[in-house]
């Protein structure tokens, strides 16, 4: 199948304001070394890691909230690399991102209905009102709630919002950062069952951040596994757990706590 | 003999609604007891509760908090803080919000040993000193003079232990204190918690929502929903057969790596609804 991003030798650094001298450049801080992989078209990738791994910074520069400072990023037969903000509007429709955070990624002075419509109005679409109703039901929640605000939601619903959004558009891609780590048992997994049953109908290709290996085996067809800004892993997921080959990888299986008290967890 | 008991606990939002309805729970004597549940089914406020630390438009309605044989709200607030004081610690959860970033490490540790507990500043350095150590953190006379943005999230999470096992509780109160770390490190924090715990024979009530963490930490737990325990149970007993069919449909939610089809399915609305008529929630 044809790959929907090619991503060869990604670099990107950061100024590191911590270390900036009073007079002159910060240090630049390396965040991604040299990355290199394909995501298939209707792939679903997890891309996994501990916290400073570089898996965000990852998120952020295939949906060009960063711009790399070294390397291609190819999407779907464009390079998007150094595109400029105005060259990369038309694309923006086509990559869509969910955030971590509901309560700071949805603004708290719109309804529901305007929050879903406004990338639709950016976008110059026509028929908004039937596409914003049809989005909430695909995310299953009744068309009541497009007169909403968000603080009037639970945080799977407000989850749900973000995901609404994101499909209206209809994407080719959607990067998903993190989007269950805040969420009860209960929610996170009707999140993660909407979310796996939506990319399959609608055809999407899906990379999913997460520190959390039990999601993303369920979720994933692919596990990218991330350390310091490198990939140590990139496999099929049923591969991968059957038999991790990087060290890292089994340190981090290794600690997760499994409910159940038999594990060996040493 | 349990060291902490609390006897059906009502709570509430001042003119408002219910937050804790008629909880009774136990904690023996070096024991380490799981309080799980969803965000909102209270299992903080009973932490907060013991402690004596509610906001201020929580009131209690009615019940008890025996700590150490002594009923907490029947004392006068002044005696109260010095029997909580003296003998109970909170880890927080979340180590960015939880040391003062303008002072250094060390009187954030040692100010509470000599302001509330009389020891000298020499003595109470000693054992800061000690206690660092004891959390495996390397070159402790530097840290000490160390100011908090300089370490990392494990790094302040291994400081607030130590600070939480100084003055020698017999209880802590443990709110979620991994959530905040990557797995890794969490594994590292929750091993450092159990080895003290188990070394100083300190009673630990422990909230989080994750029963992967419970399974590995508490010997008990209970399971609220709605401010209500549904399920009070040995931790080994639970994983084998959950008395409630809450806790089940909890327990059925969490994904476990080991086995791609367990888990991740949601709480079916037929148990919602019968636990919220049984609970008497809305």
């Amino acid at each position: 199948m044809a790959d929907l991003y090619t991503i060869t030798d990604l670099h990107l650094s950061l100024a590191d304001m911590t270390r900036k001298p009073l007079f002159g450049l910060a240090p630049r801080l390396d965040i991604l070394k040299g990355l290199s992989f394909s995501i298939e078209k209707g792939a679903v990738l997890g891309i996994v890691g501990g916290s400073g791994s570089g898996k965000s910074t990852l998120g952020r520069a295939l949906v060009r909230l960063l711009e790399p400072s070294g390397g291609r990023v190819v999407f779907d037969g464009a390079d998007i690399t150094h595109l400029s903000d105005a060259e990369l509007r038309p694309l923006r429709r086509r990559f869509q991102m969910i955030f971590q955070d509901p309560m700071s990624s949805l603004n708290p002075r719109h309804r529901v209905g305007t929050i879903i419509a406004e990338p639709l109005r950016l976008h110059g679409f026509d028929g908004i009102q039937a596409r914003v109703l049809r989005a909430l039901d695909h995310v299953g929640l009744p068309k009541e709630f497009a007169q909403r605000y968000p603080h009037e939601l639970s945080g799977g619903q407000r989850q749900r919002v973000g995901i609404a959004r994101a499909i209206a558009l209809e994407p080719d891609f959607i990067l998903a950062d993190e989007i269950v780590s805040g969420l009860d048992v209960s929610s996170q997994a009707q999140v993660l069952n909407l979310l796996e049953r939506l990319v399959a109908d609608l055809g999407m290709t899906l990379a999913f951040i997460s520190h959390d290996l039990s999601v993303v085996r369920r979720l994933c067809q692919r596990v990218m596994v991330l350390q310091h800004g490198q990939i140590v892993e990139n496999r099929e997921t049923a591969a991968l757990f059957a038999d991790p080959q990087a060290q890292y990888t089994r340190d981090l299986l290794g600690a997760i706590p499994l409910p159940d008290p038999d594990q060996v967890w040493s | 003999m349990s060291f902490l008991s609390v006897r059906n606990l009502s709570a509430r939002v001042k003119g408002g609604g219910t937050l804790l309805r008629d909880v009774s729970l136990d904690v023996a004597v070096g024991e380490v007891r799981g309080l799980v549940g969803e965000s909102g089914a209270g299992k903080s406020m009973i932490g907060k509760a013991v402690l004596g630390i509610l906001p201020k438009a929580v009131e209690i309605t009615s019940g008890q908090i025996m700590l150490d044989g002594v009923d907490l709200l029947a004392l006068p607030p002044a005696q109260r803080r010095i029997k909580v004081g003296a003998t109970c610690a909170l880890i927080p959860q979340d180590p960015l919000t939880a040391l003062n970033p303008s002072r250094r490490i060390g009187p954030q540790i040692t100010d509470r040993l000599v302001d509330i507990l009389g020891w000298t500043r020499q003595r109470a350095e000693e054992r800061a000193l000690a206690l660092l150590g004891e959390v495996q953190i390397t070159d402790p006379t530097r840290v000490l003079r160390q100011y908090p943005h300089e370490l990392s999230g494990g790094m302040r999470q291994r400081i607030l232990i130590a600070s939480a096992f100084a003055a020698e509780p017999k209880l802590i109160v443990a709110d979620e204190p991994t959530t905040a770390l990557d797995v890794t490190v969490q594994k590292q924090i929750l091993k450092l918690i159990a080895a003290l715990q188990v070394r100083h024979g300190t009673a630990l009530l422990f909230v989080t929502h994750d029963l992967g963490v419970v399974s590995k930490v508490c010997q008990k737990l209970s399971v609220l929903y709605a401010g209500k325990v549904v399920e009070d149970s040995a931790v080994a007993d639970f994983f084998r057969a959950p008395k409630h069919p809450y806790s089940a449909a909890l327990l059925a939610a969490t994904p476990k790596y080991t086995d791609p089809l367990a888990g991740l399915q949601p709480v079916p609305e037929a148990v919602i609804a019968a636990v919220r008529a049984e609970v008497g929630h809305g």
